[in-house]
């Protein structure tokens, strides 16, 4: 039997938990916006269907937000319990924007309590509406100021060490650190992505099981056209922070592009299977000068090898596989939401939208988008690997040195099982036992779908 | 006032608004479990609903604003507490993962459930007492550094120690109490806003019988804490004019809810009560954040940092307290909200 080893048990309980914790961080960043799209719309057209589609939505997001709140606060627990003498160092650089966040925290979820229980209160829904900017702001001011702390993890700046001693914090530098600017835009555009695609993929489902009802079309066409915006940020984001790593943590690039040789003129490898012992790859994509172009933006650049690296500072291999997988998700995504959006929005193409192949694709999309989450957060994680705090100090410094980690793994691990299959459990009875189309014709259907089909029979602009 | 000084007050004031919101909630479960079994629901469940719906998150938010806070103001707390609290910071997470998550299921998911009242009740009165051990490890005695396996030291916390002593039991029982007796008081109060003449009589009840436990335990507290840490019971005395204004505080709540008048004000005394006895113990305590190992002065923050956390916390403070009173108007004061006049979309789909 291995020795006990609590830095391993420390790093598998991080990776559940946050594993865990991300599908919750994500639907809780990306919903708001996509509730307000339909809110705003529903109140602009008086359309009830928009309408209802934020209130659904809305009742969803109360559980997913629940699961948010406790998994993220086991997190912060969880991140002095297990890497305390990381927090205690990294606590002096970057403690600001971990204070932030709860402050954006708090600030949604007060409006999150009001807006949840002020449905039908106000006699004008756009004070309504209003409610939920504040928790638009504070759930993607929560993503910010957290990844802030992640970029700082890659790349720490604003101090400088001493004899272990940090001095000379300067804690703005800290948090606006050169990997914050890709890598915030990255994880909140990527987050509304796959929450459109998630959204889209339950519009999907209906369409697929022949439920021709209006809401499920105006569903996938919002959800659509948001994601092809969304993905095409995404990707254009992703782009900037592959040129990030280029420049500054050219290991991490390095060890997911499998480039061994520091090279002008460097090809992309896509896929394939190395060969540990000789470097060598088989069977995988070779698209020449394309490293070169997608690090530097020129064809001819340069681009720094494993070589220069020592062997000990090499991130796992592995690496590349969650990179390609990432990648080949997002060109997935932009192609089918491009398509669903244009069949959707242009009546011409409307044999497009009523295609079952592309429906299909968006269900797929879903669970995709959710994934290419997960692995992207592994992608960076794994990468930073061996380091905790870039170039300062390595993950098993940093880790706890107390005893039954391994135990609480294993009680954590039972937790999110148990959260896990009740959340889907409570999600699917909420919707399957009421669809939208028996919540149209509902005697008790919400008062402010009424209130606007009375105001509506006036005609309409 | 120095940087630590004005990082201790912000943060033990944070912790206040726990000790009182999370009181509220834990103890609402727990009287709501209590009076399904009793038979006595009927009279007090709406009203503990009531409250407890736009309120569960942001009593969360208080708790991981002062988690936070402390690692941010003073980092050298993550070493220590950090490596000693594993298991009952695990299990504490635990019970507050289960007893949120369990709450909005059923709340805005399932059915009502027995089996997540119990889980909800039962999980209100457990929280408290483990989170409570983070106090009584503060007293210095159960967490000791010890020398490492590969040189250097190692945080080490005496289990052995914990569990036997009388100190650390009697600040679980006081803590249990006083969740009871905090929420009692409010639930009466907050029935009395209602006009719910029913079960503000019930819950006036469980006040006063949690009242006179609440006062016993708390003495309990006084006599093993001079047992066990000398050096605070000393400074505790230097404080006691704090004590001597808490406990006439309890005086006057007891009696204003004895007479069954004015319940508002006697809330507002037991928010004092325990404001006086909170700010006077932590007094008390400083310098030390952990008793010998830690102490403000030596494990605050860099100047910049403190600073900076100081700015965000007033500019942060700024945007929330008007939020803070907007939530509270429209649902803790609004007297149509609290009197159930409005139909909510929530307990719509509930009857059906
Ligand atoms: C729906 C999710 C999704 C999709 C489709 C993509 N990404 Fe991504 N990617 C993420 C979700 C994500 C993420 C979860 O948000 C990560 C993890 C950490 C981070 O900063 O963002 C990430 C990280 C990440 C990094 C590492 C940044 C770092 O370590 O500092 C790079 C270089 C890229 N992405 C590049 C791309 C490219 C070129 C894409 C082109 C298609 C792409 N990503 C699609
Ligand atoms: C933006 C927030 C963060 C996210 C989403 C995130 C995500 C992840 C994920 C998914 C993994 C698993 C990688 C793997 O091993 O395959 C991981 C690992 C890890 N994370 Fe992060 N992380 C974040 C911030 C942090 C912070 C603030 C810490 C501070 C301690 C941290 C420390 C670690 C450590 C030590 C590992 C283990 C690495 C390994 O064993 O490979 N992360 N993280
Ligand atoms: C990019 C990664 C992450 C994102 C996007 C994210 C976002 C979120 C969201 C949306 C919530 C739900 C809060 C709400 O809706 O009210 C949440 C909860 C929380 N997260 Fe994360 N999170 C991430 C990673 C982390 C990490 C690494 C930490 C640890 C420092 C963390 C700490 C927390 C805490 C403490 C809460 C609970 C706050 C509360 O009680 O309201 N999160 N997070």
């Amino acid at each position: 039997m291995p020795a006990y080893d609590p830095v391993l048990y420390a790093r598998i309980l991080t990776f559940a938990t946050l594993a865990f914790h991300i599908v919750f961080a994500t639907v809780g960043v990306g919903v708001p916006i996509l509730l307000a799209l339909a809110e705003w719309i529903g109140i602009r057209r008086k359309d009830p269907h928009y309408l209802l589609m934020a209130r659904r939505w809305a009742r969803g997001y109360t559980i997913t937000v629940a699961v948010g709140v406790v998994t993220g606060t086991a997190i912060g627990l969880q991140l002095s319990l297990l890497w305390p003498a990381f927090m205690e160092m990294a606590g002096q650089a970057i403690a600001l924007p971990l204070f932030m966040e709860t402050f954006a925290f708090f600030f949604e979820a007060i409006f999150l309590g009001i807006y949840l229980y002020t449905w039908d209160r106000f006699n004008n829904p756009m004070i309504h509406f209003l409610l939920l900017i504040p928790v638009v702001l504070g759930s993607s001011a929560s993503a910010f100021f957290i990844t802030t702390v992640n970029a700082f993890m890659n790349s720490p700046v604003g101090f400088r060490l001493e004899n272990g001693i940090l001095t000379d914090v300067q804690p703005l530098v800290a948090m606006f650190n050169p990997a914050t600017p890709s890598k915030v835009s990255h994880v909140l555009l990527s987050a509304y992505l796959t929450v459109a695609f998630i959204l889209a993929a339950f519009a999907a489902r209906g369409l697929l099981r022949n439920r021709r009802h209006e809401y499920y079309r105006k569903s996938l066409k919002l959800n659509m056209i948001a994601a092809a915006v969304f993905a095409l940020g995404t990707i254009a984001v992703g782009d900037l922070s592959g040129k990030y790593l280029a420049e500054y943590q050219p290991e991490k690039l390095a060890a997911a592009e499998w480039h061994f040789e520091t090279s002008r003129s460097a090809p992309l490898i896509v896929g394939g299977i190395l060969d540990k012992e000789t470097r060598r790859v088989s069977f995988g994509l070779k698209l020449p000068y394309m490293l070169s172009f997608l690090a530097h933006a020129d064809p001819h650049a340069e681009v720094i090898g494993l070589d220069r690296f020592p062997d000990d500072e090499e991130p796992p291999l592995v690496i590349h596989y969650y990179f390609d997988l990432m990648v080949g998700i997002g060109i997935y995504l932009l192609i089918v939401s491009a398509l669903a959006a244009i069949g959707s929005g242009w009546r011409r193409f409307k044999t497009l939208a009523d295609n079952r192949l592309l429906l299909r694709g968006v269900w797929l999309g879903g669970p995709l988008a959710m994934l290419a989450i997960e692995l992207g957060w592994m992608f960076t994680e794994r990468g930073r690997q061996p380091w905790i705090l870039v170039g300062f100090m390595k993950t098993g410094e940093g880790a706890t040195t107390s005893e039954h980690v391994d135990l609480m793994l294993v009680l954590f691990c039972s937790l999110y099982l148990m959260l896990g299959l009740t959340v889907v459990r409570v999600l699917s009875r909420m919707f399957a036992n009421r669809p939208p189309e028996a919540e149209l014709n509902d005697p008790v259907a919400p008062r402010l779908s009424a209130q606007i089909e009375e105001e509506s029979e006036e005609p309409e602009s | 006032m120095s940087y630590e000084l004005i990082g201790i007050a912000v943060l033990w004031t944070f912790l206040f608004g726990y000790l009182i919101v999370a009181s509220i909630d834990f103890g609402a479960g727990f009287f709501n479990y209590y009076s399904t079994v009793t038979g006595k629901n009927h009279l007090v469940g709406k009203v503990i609903y009531r409250y407890l719906s736009p309120f569960w998150e942001v009593t969360n938010v208080f708790l991981v604003f002062f988690f936070v806070g402390v690692i941010g103001f003073f980092p050298r707390t993550a070493y220590y507490y950090g490596t000693a609290l594993l298991i009952p910071g695990s299990v504490a997470i635990i019970m507050l993962a289960i007893r949120g998550a369990y709450y909005a299921f059923n709340t805005y998911g399932l059915s009502q459930h027995r089996s997540y009242m119990f889980l909800y009740g039962a999980t209100g009165v457990l929280i408290p007492a483990a989170l409570s051990t983070v106090l009584t490890l503060s007293e210095g005695g159960y967490i000791e550094e010890v020398p490492g396996i590969a040189g250097g030291s190692r945080i080490r916390l005496d289990y052995a120690e914990l569990l036997l002593s009388s100190y650390s039991w009697s600040v679980v029982l006081l803590a249990v109490v006083s969740v009871l007796y905090i929420s009692a008081m409010f639930l009466t109060y907050y029935a009395a806003s209602a006009k719910d003449a029913a079960a503000t009589e019930q819950l006036r009840r469980y006040a006063l019988a949690w009242s006179l436990p609440t006062i016993v335990s708390s003495l309990f507290v006084f006599i093993s804490i001079r047992e066990h840490s000398r050096w605070h019971f000393d400074h505790m005395i230097r404080w006691s004019p704090m004590f001597v204004l808490s406990f006439c505080c309890f005086a006057g709540a007891v009696v204003l809810v004895w007479r069954r008048i004015r319940y508002g004000a006697a809330f507002g005394l037991v928010m004092l009560q325990f404001a006086f006895a909170f700010y006077g113990y932590g007094a008390a305590h400083l310098p030390y954040l952990l008793y010998p190992y830690l102490n403000i002065k030596d494990s605050v923050t860099g100047d910049a940092m403190a600073w900076a956390l100081i700015i965000a916390f007033i500019a942060g403070f700024c945007l929330l307290l008007p939020s803070l009173i907007l939530l509270m108007r429209l649902f803790l004061f609004d007297a149509k909200y609290v009197q159930d006049k409005l139909i909510l979309e929530q307990g719509k789909e509930r009857a059906e």
